[in-house]
C-alpha cells in the first residue's frame, strides 16, 4: 500500500504539517500546497499520504479537525494545531536540526 | 498522556463509526472538488479537469483504505465486525450452537458447582469462621503409630511454649438431653476453651462469648452460649433469652449467647447446638475429672498458624515442645507426641469418611467436563469441515491467514463467553440443587454443604472449556494454510464416510468421550450394585422388628445405684406392655457411632506369640439381647437375670474368637480374663456386624451389664408394634418411674443400620448424576459426529445408491463405521476402568471392582446409545436422492 514518496525523507511528514500548520489552520490540501510553497516546491505532498498522517496526528492529539469555510466559500476540515502539537513540534524540529547536523559533519567530512 | 488520548481517539472513533466515515467521504470530495476547481482556472476543460485531479490525488478508496488503518484502532474494528460474523455464524446453525453451548454450559456449571462444594467441604468447611486456610487440626501421636487426643495439661504447655502459632482452641464433642414435653431430645454441644469465639471471629448476635475466666476452675462457670436453631426452635426466638438458665446434665447453666445464623461449630458432620467452656468437663464427661490429670487424652482441637507460617515448621515447634514434655513428665508423656493435620484430614471428625467420596465425585465431575469439552471440539471440527469451503474461497479472494484465524478466535471465543455465562448460571443455581439430590443422612447429624461458589474453580472451569474449544476453533484455519485451493473449491462434499485424515481427529474425540462415558458407567454399576447388595445384607442380627429408644440418665444427673435400679425396673415395665415380645439393655447399639468396649484380654491354656498382646471389643448387654436381636446361639446359653454381681463373671463369646483361641474345642466352661477379673464362657454365638456391615470379622465378646453397670445404657424392643405407639408408651413408663425423664423418640434398628451406609449412598447418588450426564453428552457427542460424517459422504453415499446399493446396505455401511469406532472406545475406557475401579476398593462391598455385570451394562448402555446416534443420521443418508447427491 502506499507509503510516503522518496522525495519525502521518512518519518518527517508529520513534522512538515505540524509546520505547515503552525501559524494558520489549514484544509487538507492547503496543507499540501503550503509545504510545497515553503519548500520552494522542491516537496511534493501526495494526497495518498496526506491524509492518513492527518488522521494519525489527529489521533494522537496533536492537531484538531473542525468543520469551517474556505476562501471560496467551500465547506472544508479545517486542521489547527494543538497545544500538545506545538510542543511536539518544537520537539521534533530540535531532534531534525540535531540529526541534519551530524549527517552534514559526516558529509562533509572531506 | 497522548498516548491515552490517542487512545480514547480511536475508542471513540470506533463507536462513531458512520459519522466517521461520512466526514472522511466528505472531504475526500472537497479535496477532489478543490482540485478541479483549481484545474479549470488553469485552463482545462471540466472533465478533463476531473480526470486530471482524480489522477493527482490517486484512489479515493484506497487512500480511505491507508486513512482509516491510521485513524481508528484497526485490531478493534475488525474485532467488533468479527464478533458480528461470529453471532450470525451461531445464528444460522442454530443446532450445534444451541448443542455446544449447552454441552459447555453444563460442563462448566456442575464442574464448578460441585468442586466449589468439594473444595469447600474440604478447605473451608466452617462457614463463618475466619483464616480456616491457616487452620489445622491437633492430635495426639504415640510412638506405636495410634492416634488418639491430647490432654489438657499438656495442651496448655503446647499453647504456652508455642509461638508459631496465633492460637490454640478446644472443641471436644460432648452431648446432653433436653426434654422438651415428654420427649427426650439429643442436643450436640462442644466443651470449649474460653477464646473459641474470639479465635474462630464468630461473635455472637446476642450476648457474649465466653471471658477468659470462666475457662479456669473445676465446674465453677456454668454458662453456655447457644446455636441459633437451638435459640429459634426451644426458645422460641426469645430475645430475652441471654441471662436465662437452663439444666444440663443436673447443673443449671445461664445462657449468656447466641451464636450466629450460619455457624454451627467446626465438627464436619454435626450441627452442634450449645457450646460449654473447657472448665465444666466433669459435668458433661461420664468418665471423670480430667482437667489435672496429664495421662488423660480427651483433647480434640484446632490450632491458627501465625500468617506465613507453613504446616511443616508448626508441626517442628510442636514436635520439640513435644520432646520437652516427654522429659518433663516421663510418667504420663513417654512416648506420646502430637501432630497437626489440614482440617480436611482432621482425625476426629467425619472429613476422613467423606473424603473418598468427595475425591471420586471430583474425579467424575472432571470426566464430565472432559467429556462435554470433546463434545464441543466434536462439533466445532465437524463444523469446520463444512467450512472449509468458505475459508478456501476466502483465502483464494485473499483473505490473510492471519484475519481468518482472528476471526475463527472470535468465534470460539463468543461461544466460550456465551457458555461460560451460562456456566455461571447453573453453577449458581445447581450449587443447591445438588444438595437437594442427597439422599438424607441419619435425623440430628447434618453435615453443612457450603453453597459457596468457588471462583478459582469456576475460573479454572472456564479457563478448561475456553482453552479447548479455542483450540479446537482455529481448526480449520490451521488446516487451511496447506489448502490446495483448486482442489478444495471443487471438493466440496464429496468426502467418503471415515475417509479424510482429519476424520482421524474426530475419532480420537469420540473414543474419548465413549471411553470416559464408560469408565464412568462402570463405576456407577460398581457403586449402585453395592449398595443394593449392602441393603439387602444382614448384618446377622434382625432389624425390621426391633426398636431402640434411649433414657439419658447420665444427663440427668443418675447415679450409679439409681441408675441400676432405674434401668431394671423399667426394663420389667417394657416387657410387660401389650405387643412386646422381649426387650433388653446394651451399652451401646448395633451401628451407632459410639463404639464397643475394648481390652487386652487373657485366654486361659492359650500361649501368645512373643510380641502379640491378645485384646478385643466387647459389650455390655442384659438377659434377652441375643433373642430380641435374633443373633443364634451356636453353643451354650444366653445371659440370664441372675447373671448379676452376686454370682459368678461370666461371658459369652463369637464364632471368630472361638475359632482362634479355642480351635477344634467347645470353649463353652473355659476362662478369660479382662481387666483383672476372670470370666467363665458360657456360650458361643454366631459372628455379627458390630459397627459397619463392611467390617471384616472380629474377636468379640459379650458381658452381662449387670455384672459390669454403666449409668448410660439403651434399651432394644422386640415388637410388631409401629415406633410411635411404643414412644408413647414407654413415655408413660418412664413418667411413671420418675416424672422429670422422658425417652427418646424410638426408631427403628433397621434405619441405624441404613444411616451408615451414607458415605455409599452419596457416592451412588453422585455418580449416578454425573454419570446420566456423562452419558447424555456422549451420545450427543456420537450423534453429532455421525450425522455430520453421513453428511459429508452424501456423494459417497449417492454414488453407491446409483451403482445399485440398497437401503440396507447404506445403513449397514454408516453404522457399522460408527460402531467400530464405539467399540474400539469402550475397549480404551474396559482398559481404564480396570485400572481405575480399584481405587474405589473401600467403597465397594461384596463386589469385585472387575465385577462383569458392572461393566457388562456400562457396555450394553453404550452400545444402545451409539446404535441409536449412527441409526438416525443412517436413515437419513438413505433418503438422499442419488441424482441430487451426485450434483452436488
Amino acid at each position: 500500500m502506499a507509503k510516503e514518496k522518496p522525495d519525502l525523507v521518512y518519518g518527517t511528514l508529520d513534522m512538515l504539517i505540524l509546520k505547515a500548520l503552525q501559524h494558520d489552520p489549514r484544509h487538507g490540501l492547503a496543507i499540501a500546497d503550503r509545504i510545497q510553497q515553503m519548500s520552494k516546491d522542491i516537496l511534493h505532498v501526495e494526497q495518498g499520504s496526506l491524509y492518513p498522517a492527518l488522521y494519525r496526528l489527529e489521533a494522537q492529539g496533536w492537531i484538531k479537525a473542525e468543520w469551517g469555510v474556505s476562501d471560496n466559500n467551500r465547506k472544508a476540515r479545517y486542521y489547527k494545531l494543538t497545544a500538545a502539537g506545538r510542543k511536539q513540534l518544537s520537539a521534533e524540529e530540535e531532534h531534525w536540526l540535531r540529526i541534519t547536523k551530524g549527517i552534514d559533519l559526516v558529509l562533509s567530512e572531506a | 498522556m497522548p498516548r491515552l488520548r490517542a487512545w480514547l481517539c480511536r475508542l471513540v472513533g470506533l463507536v462513531r463509526k458512520e459519522t466517521r466515515e461520512a466526514e472522511m467521504a466528505e472531504e475526500m470530495q472537497q479535496h477532489l472538488d478543490l482540485l478541479i476547481e483549481r484545474n479549470i482556472a488553469a485552463g482545462m476543460l471540466p472533465h478533463e479537469a476531473r480526470n486530471a485531479a482524480l489522477r493527482q490525488f490517486g484512489g479515493v478508496e484506497q487512500v480511505k483504505e491507508v486513512a482509516r488503518e491510521q485513524r481508528v484502532w484497526r485490531w478493534a474494528d475488525e474485532f467488533v465486525q468479527d464478533i458480528r460474523y461470529g453471532a450470525r455464524m451461531l445464528r444460522r446453525t442454530p443446532g450445534f450452537s444451541i448443542l455446544a453451548i449447552l454441552c459447555l454450559t453444563l460442563g462448566i456449571g456442575t464442574n464448578a458447582a460441585a468442586l466449589s462444594w468439594i473444595e469447600g467441604i474440604l478447605i473451608r468447611p466452617y462457614p463463618l469462621v475466619a483464616h480456616q486456610d491457616r487452620m489445622v487440626a491437633l492430635g495426639g501421636t504415640t510412638r506405636g503409630g495410634e492416634r488418639g487426643g491430647l490432654s489438657y495439661p499438656d495442651f496448655l504447655d503446647f499453647e504456652k511454649n508455642s509461638t508459631l502459632f496465633e492460637s490454640f482452641i478446644i472443641d471436644k464433642i460432648t452431648g446432653t438431653t433436653l426434654s422438651n414435653g415428654d420427649r427426650a431430645e439429643r442436643a450436640v454441644g462442644g466443651m470449649v476453651s474460653a477464646n473459641y469465639f474470639d479465635a474462630l471471629g464468630v461473635r455472637p448476635i446476642l450476648g457474649r462469648g465466653f471471658r477468659p475466666e470462666e475457662g479456669t476452675g473445676r465446674n465453677a462457670h456454668p454458662v453456655t452460649v447457644i446455636s441459633y436453631m437451638t435459640w429459634k426452635n426451644r426458645y422460641k426466638g426469645d430475645p430475652d433469652i441471654v441471662g436465662k438458665t437452663q439444666y444440663m446434665n443436673g447443673v443449671q447453666h445461664t445462657i449468656i449467647g447466641v451464636a450466629p445464623e450460619q455457624f454451627h461449630g467446626t465438627f464436619i458432620g454435626y450441627s452442634f447446638n450449645f457450646w460449654v467452656p473447657t472448665s465444666m468437663q466433669e459435668t458433661f464427661d461420664n468418665t471423670g475429672y480430667k482437667l489435672e490429670d496429664r495421662g488423660a487424652r480427651w483433647i480434640e482441637g484446632y490450632a491458627f498458624l501465625k500468617p506465613g507460617v507453613t504446616r511443616q515448621q508448626g508441626q517442628a515447634e510442636l514436635s520439640a515442645i513435644a520432646k520437652r514434655l516427654e522429659n518433663d513428665f516421663p510418667e504420663a508423656d513417654r512416648g506420646h507426641g502430637i501432630e497437626i493435620f489440614p482440617l480436611w484430614k482432621t482425625p476426629f471428625n467425619a472429613a476422613g469418611g467423606i473424603s473418598t467420596t468427595l475425591g471420586i465425585t471430583a474425579a467424575v465431575v472432571f470426566f464430565v467436563l472432559l467429556i462435554a469439552c470433546a463434545n464441543v471440539s466434536n462439533l466445532l471440527l465437524a463444523r469446520s469441515l463444512l467450512r472449509r469451503h468458505e475459508m478456501t474461497m476466502r483465502l483464494a479472494l485473499g483473505a490473510g491467514r492471519r484475519r481468518l484465524i482472528k476471526q475463527l478466535f472470535t468465534e470460539g471465543l463468543l461461544l466460550s463467553l456465551i457458555a461460560a455465562l451460562g456456566g455461571i448460571a447453573v453453577a449458581y443455581w445447581s450449587r443447591n440443587a445438588l444438595v437437594l439430590a442427597f439422599p438424607t443422612s441419619l435425623p440430628g447429624i447434618t453435615i453443612d454443604y457450603p453453597g459457596q461458589l468457588d471462583w478459582r474453580v469456576l475460573l479454572l472451569s472456564i479457563t478448561i472449556c475456553i482453552g479447548s474449544t479455542m483450540l479446537f476453533a482455529l481448526m480449520p484455519a490451521i488446516q487451511s494454510s496447506h489448502v490446495d485451493l483448486c482442489g478444495a473449491l471443487k471438493s466440496e462434499g464429496a468426502g467418503v464416510v471415515g475417509g479424510s485424515g482429519r476424520s482421524r481427529l474426530r475419532s480420537a474425540l469420540v473414543l474419548v468421550q465413549v471411553s470416559l462415558s464408560f469408565v464412568l458407567l462402570a463405576g456407577t454399576g460398581l457403586l449402585l450394585q453395592s449398595l443394593q447388595r449392602m441393603q439387602n445384607a444382614s448384618p446377622g442380627f434382625s432389624t425390621n422388628n426391633v426398636i431402640m429408644s434411649v433414657v439419658d440418665l447420665f444427663s440427668a444427673g443418675y447415679k450409679l445405684d439409681r441408675a441400676k435400679i432405674f434401668h431394671t425396673q423399667l426394663l420389667d415395665r417394657v416387657r410387660a406392655l401389650p405387643g412386646v415380645e422381649s426387650a433388653a439393655l446394651t451399652r451401646v447399639t448395633p451401628f451407632s457411632y459410639n463404639p464397643p468396649s475394648s481390652a487386652p484380654i487373657e485366654i486361659d491354656g492359650y500361649q501368645p506369640a512373643p510380641d502379640e498382646q491378645p485384646n478385643a471389643d466387647y459389650l455390655q448387654v442384659s438377659e434377652d439381647y441375643f433373642s430380641t436381636l435374633g443373633i443364634p446361639l451356636v453353643a451354650g446359653r444366653e445371659f440370664t437375670r441372675t447373671d448379676d454381681e452376686n454370682s459368678p463373671r461370666v461371658a459369652i463369646i463369637n464364632e471368630t474368637m472361638a475359632g482362634k483361641y479355642w480351635p477344634g474345642k467347645d470353649p463353652t466352661g473355659q476362662r478369660l480374663k479382662v481387666k483383672d477379673n476372670w470370666m467363665q464362657i458360657v456360650g458361643v454365638a454366631q459372628n455379627v456386624k458390630i459397627e459397619t456391615k463392611l467390617e471384616p470379622p472380629r474377636s468379640f465378646f459379650y458381658v452381662p451389664v449387670r455384672q459390669n453397670f454403666f449409668v448410660g445404657n439403651a434399651l432394644l424392643i422386640r415388637t410388631r408394634e409401629t415406633p410411635g405407639a411404643i414412644t408413647n408408651a414407654l413415655a408413660r413408663e418412664v413418667h411413671a418411674l420418675d416424672p422429670t425423664l422422658a425417652p427418646y423418640a424410638a426408631d427403628r434398628l433397621q434405619e441405624q443400620v441404613d444411616g451408615r451406609g451414607y458415605t455409599q449412598r452419596l457416592a451412588a447418588t453422585l455418580l449416578g448424576i454425573f454419570g446420566g450426564m456423562a452419558l447424555f453428552l456422549a451420545a450427543i457427542g456420537l450423534y453429532g459426529v455421525m450425522s455430520y460424517s453421513v453428511s459429508q459422504s452424501t456423494r459417497e453415499l449417492g454414488v453407491r445408491m446409483a451403482l445399485g446399493a440398497t437401503v440396507r446396505d447404506l445403513l449397514r455401511l454408516v453404522i457399522s463405521r460408527g460402531l467400530r469406532l464405539t467399540i474400539a472406545g469402550i475397549a480404551i475406557g474396559l482398559a481404564a476402568a480396570l485400572l481405575l475401579t480399584r481405587l474405589m476398593g473401600n467403597l465397594l462391598y461384596k463386589v469385585s471392582p472387575r465385577d462383569p455385570i458392572a461393566f457388562g451394562a456400562a457396555l450394553i448402555i453404550l452400545i444402545v446409545v451409539a446404535l441409536v446416534a449412527c441409526f438416525l443420521p443412517a436413515r437419513r443418508a438413505t433418503r438422499i436422492d442419488p441424482v441430487r447427491a451426485l450434483r452436488i
